[in-house]
């Protein structure tokens, strides 16, 4: 099909990007890497935006450790994020997931912004960020603000930011001295979203579980981090299985993606195990 | 004269070597010339308004918003294109009691499945048509949809067309021998329903068609990515009424067929009839979404099936009862009914048993319409087949290579006539086995399956033997009353220059045909293969031909080329042995250059024969023929078919956990007669097997009760991709057909035809230590975990 996009603009700035959403009548949409917005487009599934093409703000793209946080700007891309050392030091998780994530191709365009952005329940980036416990940037006609994670994923493709804001980046704490970070997906091909995926991270709190693919959002699952740190594996199975509601489609029914969800965690506890012996 | 092929080093042996693909350089720089890059002056568009209930009374169509969306030029209904192109009803007299109703390029009255096209809207781009397609606003009023094959003909079931009775669009039963006391008696039987899923064939370029009229000429040019243009040609002719000779239909490069353009399709005929109507070329490209909808579908089976066997596992009888759904209307020209036809052809193919008793049962639904797509029903018989066997040799304990030698037609036994009256010239099943077990190392292979189960591994190992029908006869078709031709057509020339043009019936879809007519011409006359220019896909230009179907290009329209070209060479030679009053007998071609036979001395270059030819013909002699052109027809007339055998293994492993399975590698062993060309023919085998394997792990059209097509995109309607591709290793015998001297049978869809049962095979032989089997393709993790017993719901 061919896309029926309303207007294009490219914004020179974070600040002449807000510009051009402000004036766009609530039709604005911002384009990062077009991976998720162009295909949605090109099937008539969004019709009539006016793009706000934000790809050359160059203060949006980056990596930098700032004392004991990794900022990741909005604009990086999934393949830059998969090689940088910063990342791979501070945030493996995160280089991990970008092996999931679609093909080369896609990953050479894709940003972590849009990514979160998106908020595809399938999707890597948004419950790697849950585990992670990262805050979100982001920069509205009234300034900027952040966002605790767990309150920035609201539905479907719907997060807390307004029409009006852009994501600018992330911020995470790096990991800890003996942090692991671990992540354990099963999709029907290489590059396909995941039927469930699973983020680990174990800190010296305790541990941090987050699923994707098994709700309308990423999961935090409290139960099943309570009953790893009592060490009682079968009952975080348990209250695993309990804690998500996942869908049935056309790949997978909810009763397979649950039981998904059990076994992906046992591997993942296995792997913590592995590595620490 | 005939080739001695069995001699590598015989001059101008191009037959039986890899000699690179005339046509790969112009595709791999963007050169290649497909329907969507032609553009004509005063060009259209089209796009389609389609069905969007499964089955639905077309109420008012309202066109009003639809009209003022700027660019578009005219809309159509299914009413305006009635009167301009008469319906089809696609049934032939041999399949007896086939029945369907008269089909219109757009729904008249009635809706009969999501996707089916109700209105054309024709606009100056692409991008209007669909803008305003989508403003169209039908108002269906919706019927009860009929979406499940097994309770199609309950007596309380909607009968789809009133007219025809009933919903019962075909039915064969075939029985050979005492099948009920062979099972009586047997000593084992063993029983197992199977399930193949909806799939498409997806091809690279969608359906695409440019149709020009020119009343001037009162001609019709259909630029079209077909499988079959002279089949076309009559089809315009015929509903838009106008003489077969004032249709062309042009096939330029095509991005792969694999059966899904060999059909009539509404919306293309519509295209045709409309550009007709505007005097104005326009072009129908289909969009991938709405390819999901409306490119034919296939393999959609249920199959209930048993086996007997003895104590020494030899095949006492067989009994398939095969159901499918066709969706509302039997494709036109080739009908509906020959999937369900070959499962009962083809089941048991292989094997030498005496009692066999198959049934299809061919039931209209409101689902997109399927057909024939590569492999036409061998999968699913080889499915049910091996199946079977390999659960017999597991019941009775007896490896699963064993029991096939003990029950495969020997080596020896042809000519033969299996139970289902299948004729064979000339297989090699014990042969083929052989070289399989010894390539894949099959005892090795099974140590080391030992060994990873006890490191908790659940390793498999599937074999398939199967059969291939390939270059038909006008059994096929022919007899049935469809302008299908099973002959081909090859005409050979031989320019000024010394150079050589080969113009065929058979089409290039991306396949390598025209690899294979340059090498077999230049063989034939006796030049280098890059001499040789090729031309196909043209009505007006070829000699007439069946184009791309069944397996047939190598082995009819090679053979048509082979004479063709021999007749170019002897006529060739006629004329050289006057210029050096020489005996021809005595004189040969080679390398472009008239050669004494003997010593192999050059005589004369072919560029100075054309030369004395075309441009000083006085210094011939008068009486002498100088036909420096020669057109050549083949058609088989022993046999019905040309079956070709083989047999694939597959390797793997299962995640009992997650039910993931891991291809691990992939053999076959086939035999198509003579292998023209060792890399197309392996490409051919990889690209088959490939798809094969996407039918039993991944490809699966999803509908709901209602008739809606859940998962009509690439995102969701999963094809199989390079990084599950296991390696594949293949592997060949050749046993020539003696009806023609070129000796080819076809290789298109053997890789297709066994991949799925030597994967499901496989998958059971995991999982057979934890008592559990699979046999609904595709063979997803979830439906293996089923098996296991590892989801509550
Ligand atoms: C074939 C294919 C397979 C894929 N597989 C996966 C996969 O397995 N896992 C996975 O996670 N992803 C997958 N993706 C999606 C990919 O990761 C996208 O890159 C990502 O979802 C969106 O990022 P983007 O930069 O391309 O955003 P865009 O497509 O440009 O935008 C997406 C949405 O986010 C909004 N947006 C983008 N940036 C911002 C911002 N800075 N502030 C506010 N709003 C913003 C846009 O307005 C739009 O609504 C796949 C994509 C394709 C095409």
């Amino acid at each position: 099909m061919k896309a029926s996009a309303g207007g294009y603009a490219r914004a020179e700035s974070v600040r002449h990007a807000l510009d051009l959403l402000a004036g766009s009548d609530g039709q604005g949409r911002v384009l990062a890497g077009g991976q998720s917005l162009v295909a949605a487009m090109n099937m008539r599934l969004s019709v009539g935006d006016l793009l706000v093409d934000i790809s050359k703000i160059s203060e949006l793209s980056g990596i930098a450790v700032e004392g004991d946080t990794l900022r990741i700007g909005a604009l990086t891309r999934h393949a830059q994020v998969g090689t940088d050392p910063q990342v791979q030091a501070h945030a493996p998780l995160l280089k991990d997931a970008v092996a999931h994530i679609a093909h080369a191709a896609i990953r050479n365009r894709g940003t972590i912004g849009g990514a979160l952005a998106h908020a595809d329940p399938a999707a890597e980036f948004p419950a790697c960020t849950l585990a992670l416990g990262a805050t979100m940037h982001a920069e509205g006609p009234d300034g900027s603000r952040s966002i605790a994670v767990e309150d920035f994923f609201e539905e479907v493709f719907t997060t807390a930011l307004n029409e009006d804001e852009i994501l600018t980046g992330i911020t995470l704490p790096i990991a800890e001295a003996g942090e692991m970070q671990i992540l354990e997906e099963v999709a029907r091909r290489s590059g396909d979203y995941a039927l469930v995926g699973l983020c680990l991270a174990k800190r010296a709190a305790g541990h941090r579980v987050a699923l994707f693919s098994v709700g309308p959002k990423p999961v935090l699952a409290m139960g099943a981090m309570a009953a790893l740190d009592a060490g009682d594996l079968d009952a975080a199975v348990d209250a695993l299985s309990a804690e998500i509601d996942p869908p049935s489609d056309t790949q997978a029914s909810a009763a397979y993606r649950r039981h998904l969800g059990g076994v992906l965690l046992r591997r993942a506890v296995a792997r913590l195990k592995g590595d620490a012996a | 004269m005939t080739i001695p092929f069995n001699n590598p080093d015989r001059p101008n042996s191009y037959i039986g070597k890899t000699v690179p693909r005339p046509n790969a350089a112009k595709l791999v720089q963007g050169r290649g010339r497909y329907v969507d890059d032609i553009v004509l002056p005063r060009m259209l568009h089209v796009a389609f308004s389609r069905s969007t209930v499964a089955h639905a009374k077309i109420g008012t169509i309202d066109l009003e918003e639809a009209k003022a969306v700027k660019g578009v030029v005219r809309i159509f209904t299914g009413a305006d294109l009635a009167e301009v192109c008469s319906p089809w009803v696609a049934v032939l007299a041999h399949l007896k009691g086939l029945k369907s109703p008269p089909q219109h390029p757009l729904a008249v009255d009635r809706a009969c499945w999501v996707g089916e096209p109700v209105v054309a809207v024709v606009a100056t781009t692409r991008a209007a048509a669909e803008e305003a397609a989508s403003m169209v606003i039908v108002d269906f009023e919706e019927l009860p949809a009929v979406t499940d094959t097994m309770t199609a003909l309950d007596k309380d079931a909607p009968v789809i067309h009133p007219d025809l009775g009933d919903n019962l669009a075909f039915r064969r039963l075939h029985e050979a021998g005492d099948v009920d006391a062979a099972f009586e008696t047997a000593h084992k039987v063993v029983s197992a329903s199977f399930r193949t899923a909806r799939h498409t064939g997806v091809t690279l370029e969608p359906r695409s068609i440019l149709v020009d009229w020119n009343p001037a000429e009162g001609q019709m040019t259909a630029y079209h990515a077909t499988q079959a243009p002279h089949m076309m040609q009559t089809v315009f002719a015929k509903h838009l009424d106008i003489p077969e000779s004032r249709v062309r239909v042009i096939c330029g490069d095509v991005g792969g067929s694999y059966g899904i353009k060999v059909h009539v399709y509404p919306d293309e005929v519509a295209t045709a009839a409309m550009a007709k109507v505007m005097g104005r070329p326009i072009k129908f490209i289909a969009d991938r979404l709405e390819s999901y909808t409306t490119d034919i579908h296939a393999r959609d089976h249920e199959i209930e099936a048993k086996i007997a066997v003895d104590a020494d596992g030899k095949i006492l009888a067989m009994d398939v009862d095969d159901w499918t759904g066709i969706g509302p209307y039997s494709v036109y020209p080739r009908t509906s009914a020959i999937e369900g036809n070959q499962v009962v052809n083809l089941c048991g193919g292989p094997y030498d048993f005496a009692n066999y008793r198959a049934q299809t049962s061919v039931v209209f639904q409101n689902k997109t319409p399927t057909c024939q797509y590569r492999a036409v029903g061998h999968p699913i018989a080889v499915a049910i087949t091996e199946g079977l066997v390999d659960m017999a040799a597991a019941a009775i304990g007896m490896d699963p290579v064993e029991i096939r030698r003990r029950n495969m037609y020997a080596d020896d036994a042809y000519p033969a006539t299996s139970p289902a009256n299948m004729k064979f010239e000339s297989l090699s099943h014990h042969a083929s086995m052989d070289k399989l077990t010894e390539m894949m190392d099959y005892d090795a292979l099974r140590a080391d399956q030992t060994e990873a189960r006890k490191q908790g591994k659940y390793r498999g190992i599937g074999i398939a033997s199967f059969i291939e029908l390939t270059n038909p006869s006008p059994f096929m078709y022919g007899i049935g009353g469809a302008r299908i031709s099973a002959q081909d057509g090859c005409t050979v020339r031989m320019d000024p220059d010394g150079s050589v043009v080969a113009l065929s019936g058979v089409t290039e879809q991306g396949q390598g045909t025209e690899a294979m007519l340059s090498q077999v011409v230049a063989e034939g006359v006796g030049v280098d293969p890059s001499n040789v220019r090729v031309i196909t896909g043209d009505t007006q230009v070829t000699p007439y031909g069946g184009g791309t179907w069944a397996s047939r290009g190598a082995g009819i329209g090679g053979e048509a080329a082979l004479q063709a070209a021999r007749a170019l060479r002897a006529s060739i030679l006629e004329v050289a042995a006057a210029m050096l009053q020489a005996d021809a007998g005595r004189l040969d071609i080679r390398d472009g250059q008239v050669v004494d036979m003997d010593s192999g001395e050059e005589r004369m270059p072919l560029a100075e024969l054309g030369r004395i030819v075309y441009f000083r013909g006085d210094t011939l002699p008068k009486d002498l023929p100088r036909e420096l052109v020669q057109t050549r027809h083949f058609i088989t007339m022993e046999y019905p078919f040309a079956f070709t055998n083989g047999v694939q293994a597959s390797y793997l492993e299962v995640d009992t956990d997650t039910g993931v399975v891991t291809l691990l590698k992939h053999w076959c062993v086939e035999d198509c007669g003579r292998v023209i060309n060792p890399q197309l023919v392996d490409e051919q085998i990889r690209g088959g097997i490939v798809q094969g394997l996407g039918g039993a792990l991944y490809e699966e059209i999803h509908y709901d009760e209602d008739g809606q097509l859940l998962n009509g995109s690439m995102a969701d309607y999963l094809v199989p991709m390079a990084a599950e591709m296991p390696d594949m290793q293949v592997g060949h015998v050749e046993t020539p057909t003696k009806e023609s001297e070129l000796g080819a049978k076809g290789a298109g869809e053997a890789g297709t035809a066994g991949a799925p049962a030597a994967v499901m095979n496989a998958i059971n032989d995991a999982l057979r230590p934890l008592g559990a089997q699979v046999t609904e393709m595709p063979f997803t993790p979830e439906r293996i975990l089923r098996a296991l017993g590892k989801l509550q719901d």
